[in-house]
């Protein structure tokens, strides 16, 4: 919402005032405009104001086919933008009623926990530049690069895949895929120590951390949290273990669930995730069967009339994909339930009463991708 | 509870309300002037206890506007979808914010893509469309001849 307005103000009468943070802040990672008032340095009321990104992808998707507008999802959560294609085809293929070979089964959920880890190691190093250790972000971009070059081998992109389709994947896994991955997993076991040395047992770091930005069991439920952010406040709330889909229910990975409700608690449940993702990867990669990519679909896809929903577990939290279809090839309405966007609504509860810094290290843990918000 | 159980037990307490065939869960139709009070309900019932409402959004049916709502209960784990019909010219409903604090934020974004009027938000401002927009983007008729392209 744009709005022309000084960057600090002071409210008559009152000893606050109202500071502006963003749309170009370098703490807010992306164009998030974040109004607050605040007196001296303690925070009264933080106002999120959305929509400087704000594409209408949903209004987008209305006139693109079934097969077409998956590609504007990898542009919502650009961090996991597999899991966003993998959600929209799954919710298609609910319509469908199409089986999925199990080859692309596979294929999809070591693409799903490869973004996970991806994008987990880049919330890791941007949460550390948030709080003022500038090392962690060089080390998680590096180990990052390993996964965004297994994806460029065999999506042709790094970003914004577009892998995943309706009936299964695009193409075939690149023939060094299962090399790489498993030489990414062994460098990466004995790296995830070294995060923990350095940034988990740093006491600089605990002191920001712990204590701060409690979000109780009640209010993460009240706010519609999801993912990290809930489950560190102890909710219980994976999608891969609630409402499995694909392979999700004959692995073996624990749903990772924190009591303290704090900052520490959210930055804790996302490193012991990077492991679960880990561990998930180590089952199937061996054990990718022979056989067919994708199911066989018509050219043209037509949904019959009526809802679908799907939902998914990004890195940040439930995607949730509501079609409703008049029987045509395009969707009569889609909505994309987005984990930021709820997320987000919690901001202005967790924040009364800590100072500007916490704020900044709050929003660090929260882990908002802003075209997520704003889709 | 499963699909039966429910729709029984809402139907029991609102006789208004009607349970619609199909779909992955249990839909019913509520009446939007008792929407509050069902919601509240809804909650607060121990057997039913839904109290994680994850998805709210609209449907722009060009006759009329419909609300559909989606709760699921951390507890009991079962789901529900509620729809509401909003006459197109003049929507209104009761906010349930109240009720699920989520429904703030989607209930913002729904009176600015579509216009429906949440009585007793405690905050209805434009969150993502700049201040000085006119018109409902999200609506069926919505035409914007410079921003819009048509494919």
């Amino acid at each position: 919402m744009y709005q022309e307005t000084e960057i600090i103000k002071a409210i008559p009468g009152t000893d606050e005032m109202v500071l502006n943070v963003g749309p170009q802040h370098p703490a807010t990672h992306g164009v998030l405009h974040l109004l607050l008032t605040i007196n001296g340095e303690i925070i009264q009321k933080v106002e999120p104001h959305l929509g400087y990104i704000h594409r209408s992808i949903e209004k987008m998707c209305e006139s693109l086919s079934y097969r077409q507008f998956i590609y504007s999802t990898s542009r919502m959560d650009y961090l996991s933008s597999h899991i966003n294609n993998h959600g929209c085809a799954l919710c298609v293929e609910k319509g469908l009623e199409v089986e999925i070979p199990p080859r692309a089964q596979y294929i999809r959920v070591l693409m799903d926990e490869l973004t996970r880890i991806a994008s987990h190691c880049l919330w890791w190093g941007a949460t550390a530049m948030d709080v003022g250790a500038l090392t962690p972000f060089f080390l998680a971009f590096r180990d990052r690069e390993m996964i965004t070059e297994i994806m460029e081998e065999t999506c042709g992109a790094r970003l914004t895949m577009n892998y995943i389709v309706p009936g299964g994947v695009m193409f075939d896994l690149h023939p060094d895929f299962q090399r790489k991955v498993k030489a990414f997993i062994t460098h990466f076991k004995t790296k995830i120590n070294e995060y923990d040395e350095l940034v988990t047992g740093n006491i600089i770091f605990q002191n920001r951390m712990k204590g701060i930005g409690i979000l109780s069991k009640k209010d993460a439920i009240s706010y519609g949290c999801s993912g990290p952010t809930a489950r560190a406040s102890g909710v219980s709330c994976d999608i891969r273990k609630l409402y499995p889909y694909e392979l999700y229910d004959q692995l073996q990975f624990d749903e990772i669930l924190h009591e303290d409700c704090d900052s520490f608690a959210r930055y804790l449940v996302r490193l012991q995730e990077l492991r679960q993702s880990m561990h998930i990867i180590e089952q199937l990669i061996d054990n990718i069967p022979e056989g067919d990519i994708q199911a066989k679909t018509k050219a043209v896809l037509k949904l019959p009339k009526g809802e679908f929903y799907s939902r998914v577990e990004t890195a940040r939290g439930e995607l949730g994909v509501y079609i409703v279809s008049e029987g045509g090839t395009t969707p009569y309405r889609i909505k994309f339930r987005s984990p930021g966007f709820s997320n987000l609504s919690a901001l202005d509860h967790m924040t009364r009463g800590h100072k500007i810094g916490d704020l900044v290290a709050i929003m660090g843990t929260l882990d908002l991708v802003i075209p997520d918000l704003d889709r | 509870m499963d699909r039966e159980e429910l729709k029984n037990k809402i139907i029991e307490k609102w006789p208004e309300a009607v349970a619609l065939e199909g779909g992955e869960w249990l839909n019913v139709q509520a009446p939007a002037e008792t929407w509050h009070e069902i919601a509240h309900w809804l909650r607060d019932e121990t057997d039913l206890y839904f109290d994680y409402l994850f998805c709210l959004t609209c449907v722009d049916w060009l006759k009329h506007l419909t609300m559909v709502y989606h709760m699921t209960s951390t507890h009991h784990r079962h789901n529900l979808v509620i729809k509401a019909n909003l006459d197109r010219t003049n929507p209104v409903i009761e906010t349930v914010a109240d009720v699920w604090r989520t429904a703030d934020f989607h209930e913002r974004e729904v009176y600015e893509m579509y216009g429906v009027q949440f009585t007793n938000h405690p905050d209805l401002r434009k969150l993502i469309l700049p201040d000085d927009w006119e018109g409902y983007p999200m609506r069926k008729d919505f035409e914007d001849p410079i921003n819009m392209i048509k494919l």
